[in-house]
């Protein structure tokens, strides 16, 4: 059952309490010029999100539009090397190949309902710009997104999908030009059109309610792991549950549910780059520190003074400075267990599940795959891997890293 | 008394704040730049601290900070800038900034030495007013700072109510519902302002975004104590050698 109440006083693992905070993180560090965007959304979202006739457009939609229920799928040879088992909740399998539809859709449904006309995001790869510009051109809204320079460079495929899909993709030129500054980019249209523009953050990321609502959106993925698994092996709780963090929207999706679940050991993978200690890694929960970044206090990668560092990651969308709250929380109380993989490991393992499965994973969910390694396997645990998106994209990585 | 709440008893019309990034154009010319904006007739100076991600700035203001950082302006370069500018400087000082940098120099010990040497006030647009009730607020309070919350054309009459109380010094009244240093038509704005005038606010209210030449800032003098202007001043300086005579140049466009 999902619970539609905040509670008033410290917020639980689900949810935080009413001014957003999950433990000592989150809240709505923004200035006054986003108040009244960002207190409609946090007045509505709730009783909108459960609205029958909303319930009912968003679950027709996952299901005859992205294809949900995402398969749960036993690997067989993947199991047997690591002497367990090993499912994977095949997100790369939805429409337009990651979990990113299923915030879009969601974001976009509630925006219509708000009477928004106008639809922006920001984008680091492309996955979540790519899902929004395809809800919105099924929905026939005005779709803008936001991009680094340098992120177009390197993304042109995810670049020429949303042009096609008819957006119109903004190449943000301040700072060091990449998702951090597009996400800076995105607010400030935001700032600059207060009343017929809804804002669809792609991750469990920025000022309270994003990062609860984002959550909620993504949740269906726990939700159907829950019922998955009790058909496949008789329980609903799985050993340990796997996803890769970049602002860690898949991962919330799959801990979801989970959450209060205590004997359910919940992994996260960070992107460690080159490594964690060379200077170019994005594994925010080993280098951050307490900080704000995008409107909620969370672990930040900064200087000693405060400015905030770009991060490294061969994977686009785990390339970002900062985590979600939520996961600052459950990595603060020890909740889940938070490991990193470097570039060359989550090449490998790539590579690794393409031979055993013949499933080609994206960058992202390669970081998940490689963790696998640093675990150690009980041969009766149950672990659900979140494959959250598809190689398809990353091919041309791949394919330097095959010579 | 504060010296912002002195200035405005002395004068309550036409109080020209203006913003200047610390350390732009050079890592050492913010003591510079601020005097020669006390020399040309600035009431009150507002001394941006450079930060990487500037939600609430336009491009030429956020350009102008990552030039400072790139020169190398830290918080505590800054307070050894400041160290002995009221030995030369009398008009009120307010640094503007964001959360991040300053919880990373330690929040108390930020209102400490920004109120030993000398500063006035603080405006940071991303501390919420419930963290500044719950937290905040009170160490602020304890060295003797005055803090300026900002309203919009959005901010409900409750809302504007609510920030007014909390408030200390005077209102930053937003021009429009928009990132600073964007080019817009002030006629609307001045329904917002009458209406803010009308409510009989307990602080003077100061209108920023877009105030950039005489005409916006007489039409912000109408119904407000005065205006902040920002973007306008950086461009001032911008490519600029000699800073004294862009500043003087820059008073002559706003004034006369």
């Amino acid at each position: 059952m999902i619970n539609r109440k905040i509670s008033l006083n410290k917020g639980t693992y689900k949810q935080p309490n009413i001014f957003g905070y999950y433990g000592n993180f989150g809240g709505a560090y923004i200035p006054e010029m986003l108040h009244r965007n960002v207190e409609e959304l946090k007045d509505r979202y709730i009783d909108i999100m459960y609205e029958e006739s909303f319930q009912k457009e968003f679950h027709a939609l996952l299901k005859d539009y992205v294809g949900r229920p995402s398969p749960l799928y036993l690997t067989e040879r993947l199991s047997a090397q690591y002497k367990t088992k090993i499912f994977l909740k095949r997100e790369d399998l939805n429409h337009t190949g990651a979990h990113k539809i299923n915030n879009a859709i969601g974001q976009v449904l509630l925006a219509q309902r708000l009477g928004k006309k106008r639809i922006i995001a920001e984008t680091g790869a492309g996955q979540h710009g790519v899902a929004t510009a395809t809800v919105c051109a099924l929905k026939g809204i005005e779709c803008v997104v936001y991009m680094g320079v340098k992120d177009i460079e390197r993304q042109a495929p995810n670049v020429a999908r949303m042009k096609m899909l008819g957006a119109t993709v903004v190449p943000a030129m301040s700072g060091s030009q990449t998702l951090k500054d597009a996400t800076n980019e995105a607010i400030r249209d935001w700032i600059n059109n207060p009343v017929d523009t809804h804002y669809v953050i792609g991750s469990v990321v920025g000022p309270h309610p994003y990062p609860d609502m984002v959550a909620r959106f993504q949740s269906v993925i726990s939700e159907e792991m829950k019922s998955q698994l009790k058909e496949q092996t008789g329980n609903e709780l799985p050993t340990k549950i796997i996803a890769c963090v970049g602002g860690g929207s898949n991962a919330a999706g799959a801990f979801y549910h989970f959450l209060d679940d205590l004997n359910v050991e919940l992994i996260a993978v960070e992107a460690a780059g080159l490594g964690v200690d060379t200077g170019h890694s994005a594994a925010t929960t080993k280098l951050g520190k307490p900080g704000v970044l995008h409107g909620s206090k969370s672990l930040v990668m900064q200087t000693e003074d405060g400015q905030v560092v770009e991060p490294h990651s061969i994977s686009a969308g785990l390339d970002y400075p900062g985590i979600g709250p939520l996961h600052a929380h459950l990595f603060e109380s020890g909740r889940a267990k938070f490991l990193s993989a470097t570039d060359d490991e989550a090449v490998q393992a790539a590579f690794e599940l393409t031979k055993l499965e013949g499933i080609i994973p994206a960058l992202e969910s390669a970081h998940a795959l490689a963790a696998l390694k640093q675990i150690h396997f009980k041969q009766n645990d149950v672990t659900v891997l979140c494959l959250s998106g598809r190689g398809d994209k990353d091919l041309s990585t791949y394919m330097k890293r095959m010579e | 008394m504060s010296r912002i709440k002195n200035l405005f008893e002395r004068k309550s019309a036409r109080v020209l704040n203006v913003y200047c990034t610390a350390g732009y154009p050079e890592l050492d010319s913010t003591l510079q730049v601020m005097k020669s904006l006390q020399q040309n007739g600035a009431d009150i100076i507002e001394l941006g601290m450079p930060y990487s991600d500037p939600l609430a700035d336009g491009p030429v203001i956020q350009a102008s900070g990552g030039k400072a950082l790139a020169n190398g302006m830290t918080i505590a370069k800054l307070f050894e800038q400041l160290k002995n500018f009221r030995n030369e400087i009398n008009v009120a000082v307010v640094l503007m900034g964001y959360m991040n940098p300053i919880l990373q120099y330690g929040f108390e010990n930020f209102c400490r030495d920004a109120s030993t040497v000398g500063i006035d006030g603080l405006i940071l647009p991303d501390l919420p007013e419930h963290e500044f009730e719950t937290e905040y607020g009170s160490i602020i309070k304890k060295y003797g700072l005055d803090f300026i919350f900002l309203v919009t054309p959005e901010t409900s009459e409750a809302r504007v109510i609510k920030l007014d109380s909390l408030s200390t010094g005077f209102l930053y009244a937003v021009s429009s519902s928009s990132i600073t240093g964007k080019d817009k038509d002030f006629s609307g704005v001045e329904t917002y302002l009458q209406r803010l005038q009308n409510m009989r606010l307990k602080n003077p209210i100061l209108v920023g975004f877009g105030i950039k030449d005489k005409h916006t800032f007489e039409s912000a003098c109408k119904y407000a104590n005065g205006a902040i202007i920002g973007t306008a001043f950086i461009k001032a300086l911008e490519n600029r050698s000699d800073i004294e005579e862009a500043t003087k140049q820059f008073f002559e466009s706003i004034l006369k």
